[in-house]
């Protein structure tokens, strides 16, 4: 599959070669195990097969819950404490569930930003990057829809205020609101195709990565340093590369097992720590806890969608040219959308010629400035709207976007990169050989 | 942009802690409950006294209709002797469908609904509050002190001041650990309330740290079955890890090995 | 090539064996619960085994409960039916076997059906041998026991199949007494 020169599987046996006349599938499975992968990859490269773990997990664990789950109003609740106090380990797997979506968004996060860092976006790896993007939007639709399935109090309210930002779009709003609950309020039709859906969606999310996984296969990794993979020759590309298996297998495989490691402990001794409490209290539709706040990886675009009120001027000025049918309900809404949207579009706006941020030295500070933005708005997002958070939002949201709309096009023309290696074989004995 | 960020920090460090302090007032007790921590066990004899307080106060108004009667007998959790979970179920009625009338509960059936409106089922009671909170939403107390939600309950059981209030015909009680300072339950537990076979004192401090350990048993009744399974996962993964991180080490080491011996030549 | 790979290969194949090892058992771990989760669950268990008072029976009266999501008769029955199913020659049965789990092997006297030794308390599953539906009691049928009504098939007083289709007398439960007045089924 890559482009990078290598050995192929040929077929021996008498049986190997009938099978691979009718299907190559041995072969294909052979290319993909054991593509020739950059030396120099560094422990950013991991999150990866700790994603792919992830979703095995919440297929797996998630395929088990469902065969004791019952997508009732009525009833859901109950199933999950039936869940809880007898099926067998059922609390050991619906914990390792939910805590598995908290792992899950972890790596997903560290796994962007390392692409952001080190322009794994940048041509020719745009399709893989989109991609990426749409495995993160399906990633967060499955879990918003599984968080409301176990029928508690944040599960509806939060089902409510999320579906209600569809009812902010001007004219067809609220159609579509009702279209998306299967009526005026979140209700057993609402929590029944959510069930549908939840089980669905992670299904499109493993073909997303099957196709993922063979784009980044095509163009071949990316590495820290940037520096494209000598492909003159066999003898060449093996300079820069090793085999997938073993070398990064084990090596992943070690990396995931620490993951693991503080994963368990989590689930063992403070499996609710990063719940909220009040989902442990039943629907109520009645009565609205006072505190909403989404799950903590929601956090940072729910700080954008509420940084946007009617008194910024920006707001002010989308309600004035757009007479009025862009209010400030609206403007979060394209803001928290938008938000994802320059992130998606950010190989097209990264004007500079140098990959990898490790030789950017202006880059590199504006990118840490990112992270740290990504945290503050996280943070901002769990507090109360009163007093000066909404300020912090605001400007938080002001970064993001200016990150990736004015600062990343103008870096590219103002900043001088440092020189690199020329090769990752370069790179790799640098830090591996004798100083 | 550094300047201004640093700023803005700064004040939204001063504002917050304002609101902070405020929040401290609906303040938190630190119990130093048996189940505490990663080898934290259930007391046995506490939960068996925690049910007595639930029973002859609590379910008076408040029921529990998640949490099924036999898991009275379970190992790890109160573990009463058969006969005894039998005749403390058969204590509640059920409606049977089947004969059309009430019957007696078997231990299979659950406890039964509260029987008063406004209070709310026990179940998960412990689960679904909190004691702690912060500091300015980072959530390192409950990291290092726990949720709180069985700290909580103590604190309510126990911060009752005494005052009084009539509000839009409903009667409050002032409790300083309840969020607005008002709450519509009335002192449950004023000490002595029960008599415990055991002997142990019931002082409204110990009866409500009993029927809160009781509480926490009824929200979460496989903690130590979760904390064992976690231990054996924790122990396996660290076996793991250290050989997965040797044989990583001795199968990179020819590579890079190579590296030493190639650039040996240069510098 | 390294030189001090040539004499360390034995301990670097125990590492690499000891790793597949540990990942091997730590994957059989992670995978019994899966398998297990599917076993009845706690409530389910709970049902298998139930009490049964009876202090409330009449004599020639029968209660029916469900057990397991099966009906299971329990009949107190009076002299007449103790007699008949007595009297009975086991030549004269279809089935020469109790169908008893209490008393397994046996044949299909009466003594080996009832679960007291008087013959008073007869405890059997309510569904008919033959199709699996539930046979009507109250002394009915040909011979004084009970009557599948779906295709004729007649159960005498000790609950054994005497004419129609069915092919085997009524299954006794395990059943026994837990106190005077209670029985436990399971």
């Amino acid at each position: 599959m890559s482009g990078i020169p290598h050995d192929h599987y040929e077929p021996k046996t008498g049986f190997e070669k009938w099978l691979h006349s009718r299907l190559p599938i041995v072969g294909l499975v052979y290319d993909t195990i054991m593509i020739p992968t950059p030396k120099n990859l560094n422990w950013m490269w991991i999150w990866g097969i700790v994603l792919a773990f992830c979703l095995v997990l919440q297929i797996v664990t998630g395929i088990v819950l469902a065969m004791h789950y019952t997508p009732h109003v009525d009833l859901a609740f109950a199933s999950v404490e039936h869940i809880m106090r007898d099926v067998n380990g059922g609390h050991m797997l619906r914990y390792l569930h939910a805590n598995g979506a908290s792992l899950f968004f972890i790596a997903v996060y560290i796994h962007i930003f390392r692409g952001l860092y080190y322009g794994s976006y940048k041509a020719p790896r745009e399709v893989t990057w989109i991609i990426g993007m749409l495995i993160y939007l399906a990633m967060m639709a499955t879990a918003f829809m599984g968080y409301v399935l176990p029928w508690g109090q944040m599960s509806f309210w939060g089902a409510t205020v999320i579906t209600g930002l569809f009812g902010a779009i001007p004219f067809i709003g609220e159609s579509i609101q009702h279209w998306l609950l299967g009526g005026p309020a979140v209700d057993n039709a609402t929590l029944n195709r959510f069930f549908s859906l939840h089980y669905l969606l992670p299904f499109v999310i493993a073909a997303l990565v099957a196709i993922h996984i063979w784009a980044f296969h095509t163009t071949g990794n990316g590495n820290p340093t940037g520096v494209e993979v000598r492909r003159g020759s066999k003898e060449e590309a093996e300079k820069d590369t090793l085999p997938f298996w073993p070398y990064f297998v084990i090596k992943d495989l070690f990396a995931l097992a620490v993951v693991l490691l503080v994963f368990f402990a989590i689930v063992g001794f403070m499996p609710n720590y990063l719940g909220e409490p009040d989902n442990y209290i039943e629907a109520n539709p009645l009565a609205t806890p006072a505190h909403i706040v989404p799950e903590w990886y929601f956090l940072p675009f729910y700080a954008i969608l509420r940084a946007f009120t009617a008194d910024v001027w920006v707001v002010q000025l989308a309600n004035w040219v757009s007479f009025g049918i862009i209010d400030a309900k609206f403007f979060g809404v394209i803001a928290m959308f938008g938000a994802i949207a320059v992130m998606a579009l950010v190989p097209w706006l990264d004007t500079s010629s140098m990959r990898s941020g490790r030789f950017r030295p202006m880059f590199k500070w504006w990118f840490a400035l990112l992270v740290i933005d990504f945290l503050v708005l996280m943070w901002g997002g769990s507090r109360p709207t009163t007093g000066i958070y909404p300020i912090i939002s605001l400007i938080g949201a002001a970064y993001w976007f200016g990150y990736f709309l004015v600062i990343l096009p103008l870096l590219g023309v103002f900043e001088k990169p440092d020189t690199p290696p020329a090769t990752i074989e370069d790179d790799f004995n640098a830090h591996y050989g004798h100083h | 942009m550094f300047k201004k960020l640093a700023i803005t920090a700064v004040a939204a460090l001063t504002l917050s802690v304002g609101g902070a302090i405020a929040n401290e007032e609906t303040h938190t007790e630190d119990v130093d409950f048996s189940f505490e921590g990663p080898f934290g066990t259930y007391d046995q004899n506490q939960l068996q006294r925690g049910l007595q307080v639930y029973t002859e106060v609590c379910a008076s108004c408040h029921g529990m209709k998640f949490v099924p009667i036999r898991t009275l007998g379970d190992e790890g959790g109160p573990n009463l002797p058969a006969d005894q979970v039998r005749a403390y179920a058969k204590q509640f009625e059920i409606y049977d469908a089947e004969k059309d009338e009430m019957v007696p509960r078997k231990p299979s059936d659950h406890f039964p609904e509260g029987t008063y409106d406004g209070a709310p089922d026990l179940s998960l009671m412990a689960k679904a509050r909190k004691g702690y909170e912060g500091p300015y939403g980072t959530g390192m107390n409950q990291l290092f002190r726990g949720i709180g939600g069985p700290e909580h309950i103590v604190s309510i059981l126990t911060g009752f001041t005494g005052e009084e209030k009539e509000e839009a015909g409903k009667t409050f009680y002032e409790n300083h650990a309840f969020s607005t300072g008002w709450i519509s339950m009335p002192p449950p537990l004023s000490g002595e309330d029960v008599e415990f076979a055991d002997g142990s004192s019931n002082d409204m401090r110990h009866e409500a740290e009993d029927v809160t350990a009781f509480l926490m048993w009824a929200a979460e009744p496989k903690m130590m079955d979760r904390k064992k399974a976690g231990f054996i996962a924790v122990i396996l993964l660290t076996m793991l890890s250290v050989l997965l991180y040797a044989t990583n080490k001795r199968l990179w080491a020819p590579v890079k090995q190579r590296a030493k011996d190639e650039t040996s030549g240069e510098s | 090539m390294s030189h001090t790979d040539d004499h360390s290969g034995s301990r670097r194949d125990f590492l690499y064996y000891a790793t597949a090892g540990t990942g091997i058992v730590a994957t059989g771990a992670a995978v019994w619960p899966l398998v297990n989760q599917m076993n009845a669950s706690a409530d389910v268990r709970a049902l298998s085994s139930i009490l049964v008072d009876v202090a409330d029976v009449e004599t020639g009266t029968q209660i029916t409960v469900k057990w397991r999501g099966k009906p299971v008769f329990i009949r107190r029955r009076d002299e007449t039916d103790i007699k008949l199913a007595r009297e009975t020659p086991l030549e004269d049965l279809r089935d020469q076997e109790s169908r008893n789990k209490n008393k397994p092997d046996t044949d299909a006297s009466d003594q080996n059906r009832t679960l007291d030794e008087n013959g008073e308390w007869l405890v059997m599953m309510g569904v008919c041998t033959h199709l699996g539906c539930v046979p009507l009691g109250g002394a009915s049928g040909d011979f004084h026991g009970w009557f599948c009504p779906c295709h004729g098939s007649h159960y005498d007083s000790a609950g054994r199949i005497r004419k129609g289709p069915a092919p085997r007398n009524l299954d006794v439960p395990i059943s026994a007494w837990h106190d005077d007045t209670t029985i436990k089924l399971g």
